[in-house]
């Protein structure tokens, strides 16, 4: 127990040498990669914006039931099936047949292989589920397909909102998957999140349709409201154009009008039907719809066939510029809610690493000062080992780019007042032992053994409690438990190496003087 | 030598009577939960205009049909801290800003802003509960494993102690419930287990030792060896949660005093509760041996 063999103390010199080299350098900038490792603050310490967005699916699986409408009639009409009420009611869609075909349809959507209700080869249950209620049967997304569903949406969510925060472009956003409806945006540095937040919570579909004044259209109508006023507007459901066509979208100002616009191209596709449809509607009111509000409804004076126009609709620059972006970066699948927000101003975040670090100073003084006094030369040894214990815990947070958080200091801190627990263990065991024996080796040896279990037993026990917190917290808490946990190792290393080292070197010294621990 | 043991009876009943009383303020008062797990909006706002104050602000809010505003000072005067419950408005933050803008004009900054939706506050509160739940199992499973039965129960009984009358104290404060308390709660937990094992080893290890004393004297025997490691400590970890008290800023206040609470319960508990509840199940050198020989 205590005996240190050479290469083992250059070895334990080498790690503690190594840790508050590389503990130090968070202090310093290397333009080496890596050399330039650093602790990340969280944004509690640097400030920043943390949004947790929820994906609304309900308006996505009405939109593809009612898609299925049409691919079910299409379907069984190719099998000279008709289908007979075939409609969309409370999200569930039903229809009924004759009776000799009852099986028939009950068989096409349990086949195995079945091409109108997919997916029992891969996931070993289909995409729909179907009952049949009184001659009437009733279709609806199946479990799976629900989850397939709001996964393709939550990808493809993910990936607009990538695209127009990068737009914005803030520094280093981290936009990550939550369940399988969520995602997490979390934006360093940004300190007022409204121009986001507002970015984020439009859906941008955009969308040209015609006004009509008749209730007869073959694709029905509805009416809509102006943006800027409380009008409204009775709009074909036929939709021209949508945002999907867009090749790009700025805002500029027209010489003319001196009004702010946002000026678009057109995909080829979409230049085609959009010369088509104003070479026909010469003299009729185009209505540009975002997200089921008029922005404009121009009256078509001349075709356009160049495939690029301008929307004007009172623009400031700042929403033009909004406008154009949203366009560009395409529509979000659904809509999407902000349920959760948490924003620290960058003030707030200076504070606090200031507030942090003079309460590790002091407390570090204060609990070093305590021991100190009370075991004097081994409280030397013990403070010298706390101080490296640091920087170890600080050097490993560095090494892994850990993210550092208030109650990540707090938990820094709270290693330093639990962290002499051992060194208090092994110490308090040796004077024990030194009342019943007198050869100080032997004392030392044997209050090290003896006290091993406790001080294992003490550390596994808070060990466990950090585990739980960093499975279960979030954000701030997760990094409270990281330093708590991390802090468990160091203390135990610098504890059975470094302590006992000192130890060892002074006791082999003073190995007949009485009363060598008090 | 200190006669711990002469007050087991009357600790004891100090200890129910304390768990009764916060069950009580648990069921009747409850606790002051924060926007982390009742949902809702929380500014902290610092003003650099001595208009601005308590009164001002409320009054200015209540102009705003927000419901239940609560205005507090939030650690200094020129800081404060606005609640108010769910809202449905999604830009509410930037209308409180142009609304106070009118009256205050560009005197005031909005330093935070946490904004927790009804759906995400429930998550919070569940998983909150799981983590102490699943932290008491595990902390049950382990000292079942390391110890008898008898201890197990000790043991637990110490950690429900200190958890049930910590939790009553914040009720009977008014203390906010947030994220960082449930942090505390679980650091509680390791810190209370851990000081209970301590004193327990030395139990088991001095029941192997002496043959003849009884449990009463031996467990007294056990807190005295035990003793000045368990003071200095508590000690150390008390001067270091104080610290984080009084420098750490407002944010960590919650956090420490929990901790403090619990630091000082854990301290008494593995003392008169843990040790208490061995000399009551009548624990002898024969439930230590028995094992051994397993």
């Amino acid at each position: 127990m205590l005996y240190f063999s050479k290469l083992r103390i250059f070895l334990i010199s080498l790690v503690s040498l190594f840790f508050i080299i590389v503990a130090s350098s968070n202090l310093f900038r290397f333009d080496n990669n890596l050399l330039d490792k650093k602790i990340n603050l969280g944004l509690d310490l640097q400030g920043g914006s943390y949004l947790l967005l929820e994906i609304d699916n309900s308006p996505v699986v009405e939109q593809k039931l009612q898609n299925l409408t049409v691919t079910i009639r299409t379907y069984f009409k190719e099998k000279n099936i008709k289908l007979s009420n075939l409609k969309l009611l409370d999200k569930t869609l039903s229809f009924s047949v004759d009776n000799q075909f009852k099986q028939l349809i009950l068989d096409e959507f349990t086949d195995e292989n079945s091409s109108i209700n997919p997916y029992y080869p891969t996931f070993k249950t289909h995409q729909l589920d179907i009952e049949e209620v009184n001659n009437v049967f009733n279709v609806n997304f199946s479990r799976q397909g629900i989850i397939n569903l709001k996964t393709s949406s939550q990808d493809q969510a993910l990936e607009i909102v990538r695209r127009r925060i990068d737009e914005i472009g803030t520094n280093e956003p981290n936009i990550l998957k939550r369940g399988n409806d969520r995602i997490l945006v979390e934006l360093p540095g940004l300190d007022d999140p409204m121009r986001v937040k507002t970015l984020l919570g439009k859906t941008a579909n955009l969308t040209f349709r015609f006004v009509t004044n008749t209730n007869e259209d073959s694709f029905g109508t509805e009416k809509l409201k102006y943006e800027e006023s409380d009008e409204e507007a009775n709009v074909s459901k036929r939709i021209i154009l949508s945002g999907d066509n867009l090749l790009d979208a700025q805002p500029r100002m027209n010489s003319e009008t001196n009004e702010t616009v946002v000026s678009f191209t057109l995909d080829r596709v979409g230049a085609k039907r959009f010369g088509k449809a104003t070479s026909k509607g010469i003299g009729k009111q185009l209505a540009i719809v975002l997200d089921g509000k008029i922005i404009s409804a121009p009256v078509i004076r001349d075709t356009i066939a160049s495939g690029s126009g301008q929307i004007s609709g009172g623009f400031t620059f700042q929403s033009a510029t909004d406008l154009a972006l949203l366009l560009r970066s395409g529509a979000l699948p659904a809509p999407l809610n902000i349920i959760e927000e948490r924003t620290v101003g960058p003030d707030l975040g200076k504070d606090s690493i200031r507030a942090g670090i003079i309460a590790l100073i002091i407390g570090f003084i204060l609990v070093i000062v305590f021991i100190l006094m009370k075991y004097k030369i081994f409280g030397i040894i013990t403070n010298l080992t706390l101080i490296i214990n640091l920087f170890l815990l600080v050097g490993i947070l560095t090494i892994f780019e850990a993210t550092l958080t208030l109650p990540g200091i707090a938990g820094i801190i709270l290693t330093v007042g639990m962290a002499v627990d051992a060194n208090v263990l092994i110490f308090e065991r040796i004077k024990e032992e030194l009342r019943n024996e007198k050869n100080n080796l032997i004392a030392f040896d044997s209050g090290y053994t003896k006290s091993r279990t406790a001080i294992l037993d003490a550390n596994i026990t808070t060990l466990l409690a950090a585990i739980i917190l960093f499975f279960m917290g979030s954000g701030p808490i997760k990094g409270f438990s990281l330093t708590l946990g991390v802090g468990i190792f160091t203390t135990l290393f610098s504890v059975y190496f470094i302590a006992r080292l000192l130890t060892v070197l002074y006791v082999s010294k003073n190995k007949d003087k009485e009363g060598l621990i008090k | 030598m200190i006669a711990f043991n002469k007050y087991y009876n009357k600790f004891n009943i100090l200890s129910i009577s304390l768990v009764i009383v916060s069950l009580f303020l648990l069921t009747f008062k409850g606790l002051n939960f924060g926007i982390d797990f009742k949902g809702g909006t929380l500014i902290e706002l610092r003003s650099t205009d001595s208009k601005i104050n308590i009164s001002s602000l409320r009054d200015n809010l209540n102009q705003m049909n927000l419901g239940d505003v609560s205005v507090k000072n939030f650690g200094n005067e020129n800081d404060f801290l606005i609640k108010f419950e769910n809202n449905e408005n999604k830009n509410i933050i930037e209308e409180i800003k142009k609304h106070l803008e009118k009256s205050f004009s560009n005197n005031f900054d909005f330093r935070r802003v946490e904004n927790v939706g009804p759906k995400v506050s429930a998550e919070l509160l569940k998983s909150g509960i799981i983590a102490i739940s699943v932290a008491l199992a595990l902390m049950l499973i382990y000292i079942w494993i390391r110890f008898e039965w008898q201890f197990s129960l000790g043991a637990i009984l110490a950690l429900f102690h200190d958890v049930i009358v910590t939790l009553g104290l914040f009720s009977l404060l008014g203390l906010e419930i947030n994220l960082s308390i449930i942090a505390a709660v679980l650091t509680i937990v390791g810190y209370s287990m851990n000081d209970t094992v301590v004193i327990f080893d030395r139990v088991r290890e001095n029941l192997r030792k002496y043959s003849d004393i009884k449990i009463y004297e031996l467990t007294n025997i056990s807190i005295n060896e035990t003793l000045s490691r368990t003071l200095i400590t508590s000690i150390t970890t008390l001067l270091a949660l104080l610290s984080i008290f009084f420098f750490g800023g407002e944010i960590l206040k919650g956090f420490s005093l929990a901790m403090v609470f619990g630091v000082v319960f854990g301290t008494y508990s593995s003392i008169y509760i843990a040790n208490t509840v061995l000399v009551r199940l009548k624990v002898s050198q024969k439930t230590v041996l028995k094992d051994d020989k397993d």
